[in-house]
């Protein structure tokens, strides 16, 4: 059994800050990942960060990664579990953490819940063959692993994480057939990154979707076709594409399972990504004991990840009598307030109002 | 098949020392630091299991344990992520046909 005070699940962006803000303030963290490894999904980032030069603008996700998690490591106040995944948690802040020969029993104070999110599917004609991956899987094989799946990709959504694909993919050697999205108009890329990326000679190609992938046993062709207004194909608009591999980024979904196991709210937000747990500013949750931080708390990016961890973790300490971090709370909301001045975010500020409003409702 | 990428103007990939993995029997060259998942895709391998009811062919889809496409028969052990369990010397894997029966 191992006991603690803060126990973070999660050792991504917002995992990591957390259980640096909570061990600096003097507490014991536990820090838990399935993974071999921390870092999240940072690790699969190549490209340069926007933003606030504190929490990494200008460096490269797999930079700040092995960063952040050299700090993690080297703090005596953070006790790290690698390879393990939490899968009980008892409403006495017992939990149980598996790895596929072993088990743990935990005892914790605080939980600060950082597992991050999935990503969404669609629907089409043979959705299942293999070949069809999310955009994440995409980028875990060929940024971490370097193994590059297909030779000719099609990428639906032009979001954020389709368009970065695109040019990771380019980078890469690969070939990117066109980027599709059912909307008229870009998704929530950054306009600068899909200039470049149509530059480099990839179509977007807006108003059309997916209508099925083919092949013998593996994608060997895709179909799209453009839809109209009520988002239906239009007949005789169809567009053969010859790929291998069709990468869907069309939006990720909070992991909350922990949440409803634990009785917390959960409240359906469509600008978060579906259901939250409903949270305060801190990320305190609607047990006092129990934080969130990062996309399981609502879908954002890693920035605003990393400064919600630092939030939570402050929050957790301070709760539990460490130290008075009142005033680096303020700091770190104010900075977060900086960064989500940006248009791209105006959505998930209208997500967090709608999430707020509904804890009497 | 040259899936492993050589040239890469970011990312400078350090391969771990060589191992041998049995697929369906077969040897498959694999590194450290490789999931099942990469080192099957690495040797051009997509489809790792067939689905319980119809048996159409499957092949990994998050890679980052969430979504249990990738579920396979790994030292005798059935439904097992391929795409978090990390490859090592000598090591066995089946593609699983059914829901798995514990060895």
């Amino acid at each position: 059994m191992i006991e603690t005070d803060v126990l973070v699940i999660g050792g991504g962006p917002a995992g990591m800050n957390a259980a640096l803000a909570s061990a600096q303030s003097g507490a014991h963290v536990l820090l838990v990942d399935k993974f071999q490894h921390l870092g999240g999904q940072l690790v699969k980032q190549t490209h340069k960060f926007f933003g606030w030069a504190e929490k990494g603008a200008g460096t490269r996700g797999f930079n700040l990664a092995k960063r952040l998690s050299e700090d993690v490591m080297n703090n005596d106040n953070v006790q790290i579990l690698l390879g393990y995944e939490v899968v009980g948690a008892y409403r006495d802040g017992t939990y149980l953490a598996a790895s596929w020969s072993d088990h743990i029993t935990i005892k914790a104070k605080k939980l600060i819940v950082c597992t991050g999110a999935a990503e969404r599917m669609i629907l089409f004609e043979n959705n299942d063959m293999p070949g069809v991956m999310g955009a994440g899987a995409v980028q875990t094989l060929m940024n971490e692993y370097g193994v590059l799946p297909a030779e000719r990709f099609l990428i639906v959504g032009s979001g954020n994480v389709g368009v970065i694909l695109a040019y990771q993919l380019l980078q890469a050697g690969a070939t990117v057939d066109a980027i599709v999205d059912v909307l008229p108009k870009l998704g929530g890329a950054y306009w600068v990154h899909a200039a470049k990326v149509q530059r480099l000679g990839v179509p977007l190609l807006l108003g059309r979707t997916v209508l099925g992938v083919y092949g013998n046993s593996r994608v060997e062709s895709a179909i799209t076709a453009k839809v109209d207004e009520k988002m239906q194909p239009i007949p005789g608009t169809e567009k053969r594409h010859d790929v291998d591999a069709v990468a869907l980024a069309v939006g990720l979904m909070p992991l909350t399972d922990i949440f409803q196991m634990m009785g917390v709210k959960t409240v359906y937000v469509p600008e978060l990504g579906g259901f939250v747990p409903w949270h305060d500013e801190c990320g305190r949750t609607t047990n006092k004991d129990i934080f969130v931080a990062g996309d399981a708390g609502g879908i954002e990016e890693a920035t605003t990840a990393s400064i919600g961890g630092t939030i939570a973790g402050l929050a957790a300490a301070n709760d539990l009598g460490y130290q008075d971090n009142m005033q680096a709370v303020k700091d770190n909301l104010e900075a977060l307030s900086i960064f989500r001045t940006s248009s791209l975010s105006k959505k998930v500020l209208e997500g967090i109002e709608r999430m707020r409003g509904e804890l009497n409702a | 098949m040259g899936r492993r990428i050589t040239v890469h103007p970011v990312i400078e990939f350090q391969k771990g020392a060589q191992v041998t993995i049995f697929y369906e029997g077969k040897p498959l060259p694999a590194y450290d630091g490789d999931t099942v998942a990469s080192a099957l895709i690495a040797n051009g391998i997509d489809v790792f299991r067939q689905s319980v009811n119809l048996h159409r062919p499957r092949g990994l889809f998050c890679a980052i344990g969430n979504c249990s496409s990738c579920l396979m028969i790994i030292d005798g052990v059935p439904n097992t992520r391929a795409c978090i369990t990390s490859v090592h010397e000598g090591m066995t894997v089946e593609q699983q046909l059914n829901k798995g029966m514990m060895p």
